[in-house]
């Protein structure tokens, strides 16, 4: 976090004293999707050095098909919520909730949900075809539905043919294509992206904004795109939650 | 709610296979190290079932044990001030300078190490001893030949912990100082050298641990002048059945042996606080007039250190006791000559030596992935931390005990191991099992470096896609340490082929192993068998070195704490 941000944070912590939720949940609309409720996260004294920031009491619904956008500085905690949503950190209290129904005790693995991480997060010693098709191994999907599925995801992101490379030669807007299509592969109920186009220089991450924003419409994906751009957030998401100092902020 | 139920996993299943992967090498090496360990010292201290501490004043009564002790620190002390003195100018050149053929000189450079110590003891008796070439020296069973034998091992050791971190290094600040107007000694003495200490002396602890602990070197070249307490565990146990003063002697050497791994590890931690500045630059340069020193010492180093003791071992083995050039040597070896009394033949030997080694690679390589999987995981709990670390501490006690020591402990408990009447002694399977425990701890370094590397959120990216925690185990962990592995699984291989310390005690006669039947070869009279043990040697060295630079081919960049 630079100073411009570490203050930012802390001028926003002052501000939301007297939070309140924005809109109501999909439980208690009776629709369906993701349901945050009370979520907090703290690291006690002594754990893990690279741990990110905190969150606390954190309410908001996604609904289906729906794209939301989590906007904040960075080390406001905005990644840490999508790592509590993943099943990725433990919630200390709180709940999550798909369709009404709770996901504690679920593992990251069987949630259904779908991340891609800000530095893309290839494996590095898989080509291209074998990251995108990883998510599709543990389901019973046979070999040549596979090949087709990989095609198919590669020509979306507009690397049609670049199976066979090592993911070592991409450039860094190609790593970010290629994770993009390995989120979307397994289609995923949920799709969280966090901060998926902030590595990446001013002109690509507009563009790839754009295809993004396509992308998500034409697969009907249920998502939360995590980001600290507003205009990024207006391209892609349908509606923007700001996120201050671990906590949704008044809209 | 049918798809909830499928959908919520127990902690159970992933902690009980967590448990029992640390479970298994703790299990072995509870049964197979420490309890004959602590056999040993407990016979040095008990007298027919009494607690007894008599040993311990008799033992140190006597002026031999204080010159044997103090033999020890003199060889230890020499041979690692020799080793850092002629490895850290090898670093700069293996690791902060650019040539063609760099990849190649590093490779060698590494087959030193790998080299049983007793090949190495019978090459520079080859070079220095009776007859040889540079026998008008008068370095023959001298404490000179003894540090330099132990150099010949341990400037690889300097190089390679050194060359690794100076690889890293930032050359910006002696940039800095350059522009500063200093010259170029007084940047390697202000700027270089203090960056390096670190690095420097985590290496001379670790050489010092080898060298005070050497038994193959000292036992060929020290001859009836220079001992150290591990030849003198085995001269007092083999030679004279003296339990008690052995034991004495084991625990002096495990009280050694743990002062400098607590000194060792205090340096590390400095080290790893200190090596967190990487430079991702180009930090390397193609030599020039100002490295002559290095390069020259460098040069001499490979020459007269390596390449001489080697070439005159190959030299003088091709050579018939008449001084002709012939292969009788090598022929000796499957078919002996007249009137030698060898429970086998050599070539016996060998193809003993190589089943023992591929069990006992094995055993470290099935105990060596599990110890490395747990010590690389980072729980949540601090609690689980700590015991990870201690977890940590146990198994790589076998790289402190002596080799001796160990081979002894498993000869006096293992006649009915855990109570059972099954005589274990009678079966070569402890052979195996002593290598695979001295072998476990180098599998465990060269995996677990690559293993803690490994970006986290990889393993989260996995699990996101769906990968339950298993097959993110295999397709992640495993797929990326495959390279890793076979380097370990050669270092294995090697070390278990050349390992003669431990091994000594458990063979029996009409069936011996390769480093053996070379050092009982070098201790018998006449020409034929001293040819006889070049030959040997040669074999030994020949396979070990190939081994080891095959497995090198799978050493990346990042492989390996050794």
């Amino acid at each position: 976090m630079n100073q411009g941000e570490a203050a930012a944070c802390a001028a926003a912590e002052a501000v939301t004293t007297n939070e309140e939720e924005g809109g109501v949940t999909n439980a208690e609309a009776g629709g369906s999707g993701l349901d945050v409720l009370g979520a907090t996260v703290h690291y006690g004294a002594g754990s893990r050095i690279d741990a990110g920031a905190a969150i606390a009491d954190v309410s908001f619904a996604v609904a289906r098909g729906e794209i939301v956008a989590l906007l904040g500085p960075s080390g406001c905690g905005k990644s840490t919520l999508l790592r509590a949503v993943a099943g990725l950190e433990p919630l200390s209290a709180g709940s999550v909730r798909w369709n009404g129904e709770d996901l504690m005790g679920v593992p990251p693995h069987a949630r259904g949900f779908g991340l891609m991480f800000q530095d893309a997060q290839l494996f590095p010693h898989m080509s291209v075809a074998k990251n995108v098709a990883y998510g599709l191994r543990w389901r019973r999907v046979d070999r040549a539905a596979r090949d087709a599925r990989v095609a198919e995801l590669l020509g979306l992101v507009g690397l049609p043919g670049a199976g066979e490379r090592a993911v070592t030669e991409l450039s860094g807007g190609e790593r970010q294509r290629v994770a993009l299509a390995r989120s979307l592969a397994p289609k995923p109920r949920l799709l969280m992206l966090d901060e998926p186009l902030s590595s990446l220089d001013r002109a690509l991450r507009d563009r790839l904004a754009a295809d993004l924003a396509r992308l998500l419409r034409e697969t009907g994906t249920t998502g939360i795109l995590v980001t600290h751009d507003e205009g990024e957030a207006d391209a892609i998401a349908d509606r923007t939650l700001r996120m201050r100092a671990g906590r949704i902020a008044v809209p | 709610m049918e798809r909830r139920d499928r959908l919520v996993a127990s902690p159970w299943p992933g902690r009980i296979g967590w448990a029992v992967a640390a479970a298994l090498p703790l299990g072995f090496l509870a049964l197979f190290f420490a309890w004959p360990v602590l056999a040993l010292m407990a016979t040095g201290f008990t007298d027919g079932g009494r607690v007894t501490l008599d040993a311990l004043g008799e033992v140190f009564a006597q002026s031999r044990t204080w010159r044997v002790i103090g033999q020890t620190f003199a060889q230890a002390v020499l041979g690692t001030a020799l080793s850092v003195v002629l490895g850290v100018p090898a670093a700069f050149v293996l690791y902060r300078l650019e040539f063609r053929g760099r990849a190649l000189l590093r490779g060698l450079a590494t087959v030193p190490f790998v080299l049983p110590t007793v090949v190495v003891g019978v090459a520079f008796t080859a070079l220095l001893g009776p007859g040889a070439p540079l026998e008008w020296l008068g370095l023959d069973q001298s404490l000179a030949a003894i540090v330099l034998a132990l150099a010949f091992f341990n400037v690889t050791v300097v190089m390679r912990t050194v060359g690794g971190f100076w690889a890293q290094l930032d050359p910006r600040p002696e940039q800095a100082a350059r522009m500063l107007g200093a010259s170029p000694a007084r940047v390697w003495r202000t700027v270089t050298l203090p960056t390096l200490t670190p690095a420097i002396a985590s290496a001379a602890a670790l050489v010092f641990l080898f060298c005070a602990t050497s038994f193959g070197v000292v036992l060929v070249l020290g001859g009836r002048r220079f001992s150290n307490i591990e030849t003198e565990i085995y001269r007092l146990t083999v030679q004279f059945l003296d339990l008690r003063s052995a034991a004495v002697l084991s625990l002096v050497q495990f009280a050694i042996v743990a002062l400098v791994l607590v000194l060792s590890s205090r340096l590390r931690g400095r080290r790893e606080r200190s090596v967190s500045l990487h430079y991702s630059g180009r930090a390397t340069r193609r030599p020039g007039r100002e490295h002559w020193v290095a390069i020259a010492v460098f040069a001499t180093t490979t020459v007269l250190l390596h390449a001489l003791p080697i070439a005159t071992l190959v030299w003088r083995s091709l050579r018939a006791p008449d001084g002709s050039l012939s292969l009788v040597n090598y022929a000796h070896l499957v078919v002996p000559p007249d009137g030698s009394r060898l429970g086998s033949t050599v070539f016996e030997a060998v193809g003993l030596s190589l089943r023992m080694a591929v069990m006992a690679a094995a055993i470290a390589m099935v105990l060596g992935l599990l110890t490395a999987f747990v010590v690389s995981r980072r729980p949540r709990s601090q609690r689980l931390r700590r015991l990870i670390e201690v977890f940590d501490g146990f198994l790589m006690l076998p790289l402190g005990v002596s080799a001796v020591t160990l081979g002894f402990g498993l000869l006096l408990t293992m006649h009915r191991p855990l109570g059972i009447g099954f005589d274990l002694r009678t079966s070569v399977v402890l052979i195996p099992i002593a290598q695979a425990l001295i072998a476990l701890p180098l599998v465990v370094r060269t995996l677990v470096p690559v293993l803690r590397g490994i970006e986290p959120r990889l393993r989260d990216a996995a699990a996101m896609l769906g990968a339950p925690p298993l097959r993110v185990l295999s397709t992640v962990d495993f797929a990326m340490i495959r390279r890793p592995i076979g380097l370990a699984l050669g270092f294995a291989f090697a070390t278990s082929l050349g390992e003669f310390g431990a091994t000594a005690f458990l063979v029996r006669p009409g069936a011996q192993t390769l480093p053996v039947m070379v050092a009982d070869l070098i201790g018998r009279q006449g020409a034929e068998h001293y040819g006889m043990a070049l030959a040997a040697a040669v074999v030994l060295g020949v396979l070990t070195a190939g081994v080891m630079m095959v497995a090198e081919r799978w050493r990346g960049d990042a492989a390996g704490e050794l």
